[in-house]
């Protein structure tokens, strides 16, 4: 979820380490470490020693064969790394799950935007309205997808059928396993579009959440000024709204990235990986399981998490450190 | 501001009648298609789920079904016992269930000291501490995968559903203490220093005080955990796709997928019983949910 309030520096409440600390400080101190060790004992346990162990596995030579005889530890080696950075496969994959991550993370956060304003001002129906809208979000992701893969079935999904009939498409089309088609006359990669076409369909909502809970929170009278000024409702929204809600947007956009950037169920669902559409995440899975390579695996996944790291401390270079929020 | 009657005046006037005119227009169609491109997938679902496979391959663009052909027998075969011919969902429901609650459960056990402390002490590290729990909220499951296979295959725990809930553990617990913590923020301090002078500790001050008074918060927060819980795919699959008695309902659903002899019909009966339950709870907490998410969205 939006964690804008944990990014935000708290200015007026940060707790200088005091040079001298009372015993009640010291007390307190002792308390908030006492009540926090449970969560933090987790956390460590489960995700940031697994981590560590991550950057280990991916200088080692480890195969699942290898599991059950052999240390935590075995020789260094760089091979991993330089079959990662050799196979012509990776850099396609890097390639795909950036196109998808931009594509997929620019149409939810407009398509949230748009319903974020025409839900704005109540009408009758309100509640129902946006709580349908949520409905993409909140469903199981096995769910959505098979019955995305129904409705874009060449055989028997209804999407097909309407197409041939109505719009007169002259064949189905094999939405998710086709690697490109013709959009009005232009060469696009349609199983790719497809996925992207779902990630916008399946997160607007999340965008649409926050955006409305910012718009909402808006102070009225600056936009009332303007209306008193003359400005026209799209000036008002250009002039007035917009600069408002882009803190708002850049925390989303950044959030998204990274969530999207490493998303492994809703591709692997969808399409297996195929036709195009092998993002890192689906391919670190296969070399994992089906060639039980985990010494490959882990480079793999390591490159991603630094590449993801690189995209977010360039983010926070050129926003600074998230002060608007 | 005073506007001076005339002929910019009047074409200002026109623009802005023409934008409302066409934004109230467009709002509406917004709204109209927007729901309908939220809703349909999941009508669609319903609908193939109640209808026979030899109809929805002669008509696959009919989008009404006549009373009279609803068919349940796609229901049956999806909830029939393996040993029955069916694909045995129930007992994956219950499974589903049990590691859902039990997430729920051990998470808001061990977040709610714990946001208690983020949100009222001051000690030092604390700053530390939210960033550490956001870098996890953030972090790629994909990689935590890697690890968490190797060590279970070596501790021989895949398979294991304890290990299972403690990794939905570890993943839910930032998003907890996140919302935990914005409605400890709106308790009155005042409030629980009165509740220490009264001589409890800060155990019997959550106790008695943080936790009666966000009551709401604690139901969201909940419901929210295990919408996470029984949703989750990947860790399921990768940690118990071999033992089948233990599947949980995303991972028996994807792979019934898998099989050719499987119609569509059944696989949208599946998923209507992944999906009902989690579309159920959040009706029901809607309101609650949407501000437990967004609060801290409002505030500076």
């Amino acid at each position: 979820m939006s964690r804008t309030t944990l990014e935000a520096p708290e200015s007026e409440e940060a707790p200088k380490p005091p040079r001298r600390r009372t015993p009640l400080q010291r007390t307190e101190a002792r308390t908030g470490w006492g009540l926090l060790t449970p969560t933090l004992l987790i956390v460590l346990v489960v995700v940031v020693a697994p981590i560590l162990w991550t950057i280990v596995l991916a200088f080692q030579r480890v195969r699942v064969i290898d599991l059950q005889r052999r240390g935590m530890t075995g020789p260094w080696t760089m091979r991993n790394l330089d079959r990662v950075f050799g196979s012509p496969g990776f850099w396609d994959t890097l390639w795909t799950t950036v196109v998808y991550s931009v594509g997929g993370v620019a149409l939810s956060i407009s398509i949230g935007l748009v319903a974020a304003l025409a839900v704005r001002h109540p009408f009758r129906g309100r509640t129902f309205v946006r709580a349908s809208f949520l409905l993409p979000y909140i469903a199981p992701v096995v769910g959505a997808t098979f019955v995305w893969q129904t409705m874009l079935n060449p055989e028997y999904g209804v999407l097909n059928a309407w197409g041939t009939r109505f719009l007169g498409w002259d064949r189905p089309v094999d939405f998710l396993n086709e690697i490109s088609g013709s959009l009005w006359g232009v060469n696009v990669p349609t199983a790719l579009l497809t996925v992207i076409v779902f990630e916008g369909w399946r997160y607007f909502p999340f965008a649409f959440l926050f955006l409305l809970a910012r718009m909402q929170a808006l102070p009225a009278d600056l936009e009332e000024a303007s209306r008193v000024d003359g400005a026209t409702p799209t000036q008002r929204f250009r002039h007035v709204i917009l600069p408002q809600l882009l803190p708002t947007i850049a925390v989303l956009t950044v959030l998204r990235f990274v969530l999207t950037f490493t998303k492994f169920d809703d591709v692997y669902l969808l399409t297996g990986g195929g036709s195009g559409t092998e993002v890192v995440s689906v391919r670190v899975y296969d070399f994992l399981t089906s060639r039980g390579d985990i010494g490959a695996a882990s480079a793999e996944a390591l490159v991603l998490a630094v590449a993801l790291a690189v995209f977010v401390l360039i983010y926070l270079r050129i926003a600074g450190p998230g002060r608007e929020s | 501001m005073t506007t001076v009657p005339g002929a910019a005046d009047r074409r200002r006037w026109d623009r802005e009648r023409v934008e409302n005119a066409v934004l109230g227009v467009l709002r509406w169609v917004t709204i109209v298609v927007l729901t309908v491109v939220s809703v349909f997938p999941f009508y669609y679902m319903v609908l193939l789920s109640v209808r026979l496979i030899q109809d929805v391959q002669l008509s696959p663009g009919s989008i009404i079904v006549n009373p009279g052909e609803i068919a349940f027998s796609a229901y049956t075969e999806v909830l029939k016992s393996v040993d029955e011919g069916g694909q045995g969902f129930v007992r994956l429901i219950l499974i589903s269930s049990a590691v859902a609650i039990a997430t729920v459960i051990v998470t808001l056990t061990v977040s709610i000291p714990g946001a208690y402390a983020v949100t009222r002490l001051r000690f030092f590290g604390r700053r530390q501490v939210d960033a550490l729990f956001l870098a996890v909220y953030l972090f790629p499951a994909i990689v935590l995968a890697i690890p968490l296979y190797v060590v279970l295959s070596r501790l021989e725990l895949r398979g294991s559903l304890f290990a299972l809930v403690l990794v939905y553990v570890a993943q839910t617990v930032p998003v907890t203490l996140y919302m935990l913590r914005g409605y400890f923020d709106t308790i009155p301090v005042s409030l629980e220093e009165a509740a220490q002078l009264d001589g409890n500790g800060r155990l019997g001050v959550i106790w008695r005080v943080s936790l009666p008074l966000s009551r709401p918060a604690l139901a969201a927060t909940a419901l929210y955990v295990f919408m996470i819980a029984w949703n989750e795919y990947l860790f399921a699959l990768l940690f118990m796709v071999e033992r089948r008695d233990r599947w949980t309902v995303s991972l028996g659903l994807s792979q019934l997928a898998g099989s050719i002899e499987i119609p569509t019909t059944v696989l949208m009966a599946g998923s209507v019983l992944l999906t009902a339950p989690i579309v159920a709870l959040f009706f029901a907490g809607e309101r609650l949910l949407v501000e437990g998410l967004t609060g801290g969205a409002e505030k500076g």
